[in-house]
């Protein structure tokens, strides 16, 4: 037994005490047409064969290039406490707080959780998480059709492309509809044909999804935005990155009814796609819309403070067919990871970390103007924007060669867009130093030349 | 066990109730004045955002003090039915956190992935020979996202056939919640088939209900009640000849790995709970990974991007549009690569004879424990159980009027966590009680006597169960107004307002 404790005298006593004579016979109501003599694959393997392998298998990956890559995950520095913390195993290997006595621990977590997010997206009600930011969205995107009864919602091309693929996945069934807003000169999202598709009376909008920033980094005109949506009697919403919000104006200002975003920028590596953190909160209006767990305060018998899975009728295991969602394993613990990074670095660090990596955008994009390098956009940005780099995918695997990560081509994502053909998507962060930034403008001016 | 002693009579404050203005510790660099100067006014918050201010040595007592509030499976017996709450090898971890996977950019060219590449293309054919599938898809992110993207694809399928009257999907009453919310999530409309006293499928009333109408039947197999469906070759052919397709909730396959291969025994679609039968940690709710597997002629429908072997012995993902039908994505990026690491190192360390080992050594840990608990318990189906099997206190309840939840509190003061109570929902007063393969006899003869001590209890002493759970970080909990005032966020305190932090 590779993890079990069972010896073979155990496994004896086990079979003499049910008087069989081997453990066969607990199978044998598996029909013998369809019963598997076992299965192809060679093992048992010693922990040091597998730790060997497995290191071997990570040393192939390379992530010792200097970079410029975001596009929705962003490198940051995770402080020591987060993996200190989510590596405990009472957090660790626990299950869902179903027996809140005993769980009174993940429970206040996911309590704290819901109330910095609360905090930082001036939204009331914040699910315990669910998968990731896509997901998440393409949730927010169900919810608005559920609470409005119509069928259409309108999202911006200049959301994530995986937010926006995702979300048309999850529209696949029966009449959902959902449209795709183009963008303007300036690479926001046009609110004239915004404006245009809200007024067909026809077709009722339930909901309008915007991100800030966009796809492209650019800052979008969120206010008037949600001014359009809800004069149409649809709802708008926000999909955010939380880093930002230490510095942005958080979506209940500017009218969001729901906000959604990737949690990863907040203490998660990453991974090469996950485990992450859909994030998603709402207006309190909206309360017994929203999908996936609650955890609020209540008391015990005895009146102490403690804190319980609440409002559960809208989930699957009661409701069934009925339920809000069909989300039952969430991101528990990269919640824990988030509510460790936000209470480690508080609000002033948080902040140094959204306008560290905003200023290094900004050093960043002179350098590159300094060789002819210009942006492809001219609408404000926080710490990402696209250039026009003639050739950009050559030139993109010319820099790998490198040991340089210059971002992500756009024409990746939007391969019959000509206007970004020639574009390549940068971003920085706290950890963007200056000497990045000399090697990328060195070795982008020898490779254009 | 005593928990209290362990924590203190207190609870812990809220990290707000912590904070006190200036605290903090040094993490990042301070931004130079300005740094923000290139973003209009109109962007930015007017007011900072209210977070607490801590400083770190509290972050930390703060956390750790929170942990030992909670019951896990590194501290105790976590006999959870349905949730295969095994133990999670440290190993696994060590290599999820490798630098060389936790900090490679999900959308790094395919040059520089190769070795995660690697890897989870041999767990979709390690998965793949583990089901009896030709293909699998590590996309999803947890079982029921799993089944979202299985009855999706199934939908593709049909629809590709020009087959759009199918509008209908069949869950038997025994099925997870997730089961038929997944139905309605996709569109479809749900239709219950009662089981047979006996715990299986009624085949009878699933004849009559599949038709024309029938899109897919969702089947657990070993069932919720911890039976394996004798007659799941019949099931199948029946579900075949309706022109509906056969999806296999998976969540169960701990029970039944190199015994039972579904896709090889005619099952179209299924999918595997990484975080239940490959151990990767549960972390309190999640992350999971839900990877699905399929038939042959559901291929093209798969979500994408896979992952691709070339001749020259490299790895890449699926391009956009490589395979056209594709039902598309189902959440951002490739899947939750850092569960993925962690189920094909458990895959790994086992190999084909170490798995069929862990299933041997479940289903016997089960039947051992199951035939223990009837010393005192009611046992509503036959023998024998796959990995979990069902208990019931109907009759205890009758002759003392306690209840299955009182029972389950109590354990928590033996020192046990509770099993899944009151689920499946065709049983009266019901446990399911799955206690695994890591537990050694001497933990399942003790959580035995636990449950036997307690049905004397009931009989001599009913308000000590009633009142339980005396010995635990609290007591029972005002659920009714936790819901009825929904109190989900502390309100900011100015700093005249905050106590005195400990």
């Amino acid at each position: 037994m590779v993890y079990g404790p069972h010896t073979p005298a155990d496994r004896e006593r086990m079979l003499a005490a049910l008087g069989i004579d081997a453990v066969e016979r607990l199978f044998d109501d598996i029909p013998a047409a369809v019963r598997a003599p076992g299965l192809h694959m060679p093992g048992p393997r010693s922990e040091l064969e597998v730790s060997r392998e497995l290191a071997a298998l990570a040393a192939r990956n390379r992530v010792d290039l200097v970079s410029f890559l975001g596009a929705g995950v962003y490198r940051h520095h995770i402080p020591a406490t987060v993996d200190t913390i989510i590596s405990r195993g009472e957090f660790a290997t626990a299950y869902t707080p179903y027996q809140p006595e005993i769980s009174q621990g993940t429970l206040q977590a996911i309590y704290e959780f819901q109330s910095l997010l609360a905090e930082l997206m001036g939204l009331p009600v914040v699910s315990a998480s669910h998968y990731d930011g896509a997901s998440a969205t393409a949730e927010a995107a169900l919810m608005a059709l559920r609470a409005t009864g119509r069928d259409r919602v309108l999202i911006s091309r200049a959301v994530h492309r995986h937010a926006v693929e995702t979300a048309r996945t999850y529209f696949a069934p029966g009449s959902r509809e959902l449209e795709e807003l183009p963008s303007a000169a300036d690479g926001t999202t046009d609110l004239a044909a915004l404006e245009a598709a809200l007024a067909d009376a026809a077709r009722p909008v339930a909901g309008v999804i915007l991100g800030q920033p966009n796809a492209f980094g650019l800052l979008e005109p969120m206010a008037r935005a949600a001014d359009l949506a809800h004069a149409a009697g649809a709802l708008f919403i926000a999909v955010v990155e939380p880093v930002s919000l230490a510095v942005l104006a958080p979506p209940g200002e500017y009218g969001a009814d729901i906000a959604v975003g990737e949690g990863q920028p907040l203490g998660i590596a990453p991974q090469y796609g996950g485990p992450y953190l859909g994030l998603l909160a709402a207006s309190q209006a909206l309360l017994r819309q929203v999908p996936g767990r609650l955890v609020g305060r209540t008391t015990d018998l005895e009146g102490r403070r403690a804190f319980v899975m609440t409002l559960r009728a809208r989930e699957q295991d009661i409701r069934r067919d009925k339920a809000a969602s069909n989300i039952c394993t969430n991101q528990a613990l990269c919640a824990l990871a988030a509510t460790t990074y936000l209470a480690t670095l508080g609000p002033h660090g948080l902040g140094d970390v959204a306008a560290g990596g905003a200023a290094a955008a900004h050093r960043l994009e002179l350098a590159l103007a300094a060789i002819g390098i210009e942006r492809l956009h001219t609408a404000p940005y926080l710490n990402e924007f696209a250039v026009r780099v003639p050739g950009a995918t050559g030139v993109h695997a010319r820099l790998l060669e490198r040991g340089i990560l210059a971002g992500l081509p756009l024409q990746r994502w939007y391969p019959d867009d000509a206007d970004l053909a020639d574009a390549l998507l940068l971003c920085a962060t706290e950890l963007t130093s200056d000497e990045d930034i000399e090697r990328l403008v060195e070795a982008m001016g020898e490779v254009l030349a | 066990m005593s928990r209290r002693s362990a924590v203190g009579p207190d609870l812990q404050p809220t990290l707000d109730e912590l904070s006190v203005p200036g605290r903090s510790s040094f993490k990042v660099p301070h931004a130079p004045a300005g740094a923000l100067d290139g973003v209009p006014a109109e962007h930015l918050r007017v007011r900072p955002a209210a977070l607490p201010e801590v400083d770190e040595p509290s972050v930390v007592y703060h956390f750790v003090r929170l942990s030992h509030l909670n019951y896990s499976v590194d501290s105790g017996f976590y006999p959870l039915g349905s949730c295969t709450m095994k133990y999670n090898p440290k190993v696994n971890e060590w290599a999820a956190r490798l630098a060389g996977f936790a900090e490679l950019h999900p959308l790094a060219p395919d040059a520089l992935a190769q070795g995660t590449l690697e890897l989870m293309w041999r767990l979709q054919q390690q998965l793949a020979e583990i089901g009896g599938f030709p293909a699998v898809a590590l996309q999803p992110a947890a079982g029921a996202h799993g089944e979202l993207t299985g009855i999706l694809v199934i939908r593709a399928w049909h629809t590709s056939r020009g087959d759009a009257a199918r509008d209908e999907v069949i869950v038997p009453d025994s099925s997870h919640g997730t089961n038929p919310a997944t139905a309605s999530m996709a569109g479809y409309r749900t239709v219950t088939v009662a089981s047979r006293p006996d715990g299986s499928v009624d085949l009878d009333a699933l004849r009559a209900a599949l038709g024309p109408r029938t899109a897919a039947v969702m089947l657990t197999n070993p069932s919720t009640l911890g039976l394996f469906e004798r007659h799941v070759v019949e099931l199948l052919e029946a579900v075949h000849a309706a022109g509906a397709l056969a999806y296999m909730d998976g969540a169960n396959m701990n029970a039944v790995l190199g015994h039972f291969r579904p896709g090889a025994a005619g099952f179209d679609v299924m999918h595997f709970n990484l975080h239940k039968t490959f151990s990767t940690p549960h972390g309190g709710g999640g992350p999971g990974a839900g990877p699905i597997a399929v038939a042959e002629h559901l291929v093209p429908f798969l979500p994408g991007p896979l992952v691709v072997a070339e001749p020259d012995g490299s790895y890449r993902l699926e391009r956009p549009a490589e395979r056209p039908a594709s039902i598309g994505r189902v959440r951002a990026y490739q899947g939750s690569t850092g569960i993925l690491v962690r189920a094909f190192a458990y895959i790994l360390a086992h190999g084909g004879p170490g798995l069929r080992q862990v299933s041997d050594d479940a289903v016997l840990a089960a039947n051992y424990l199951r035939q223990r608990v009837g010393q005192a318990y009611g046992l509503p189906f036959e023998g024998p159980c796959k990995h979990e099997f069902v208990a019931t206190a109907q009759a205890l309840k009758a002759e003392t009027g306690v209840r299955t939840l009182d029972i389950a509190k109590r354990l928590i003061d033996y020192g046990y966590h509770p099993p899944t109570i009151y689920f499946p929902l065709i049983v009266e007063e019901c446990m399911l009680i799955e206690p695994t393969e890591t537990e050694s006899i001497e933990t399942l003869d003790a959580f035995a006597d636990a449950l036997i001590a307690v049905a004397e209890e009931a009989r001599h002493d009913p308000d000590l169960l009633r009142g339980a759970p005396h010995d635990a970080p609290v007591r029972r909990l005002d659920e009714a107004t936790a819901a009825r005032q929904p109190d989900l966020r502390w309100q900011p305190m100015s700093g005249e307002q905050r106590p005195c932090p400990q």
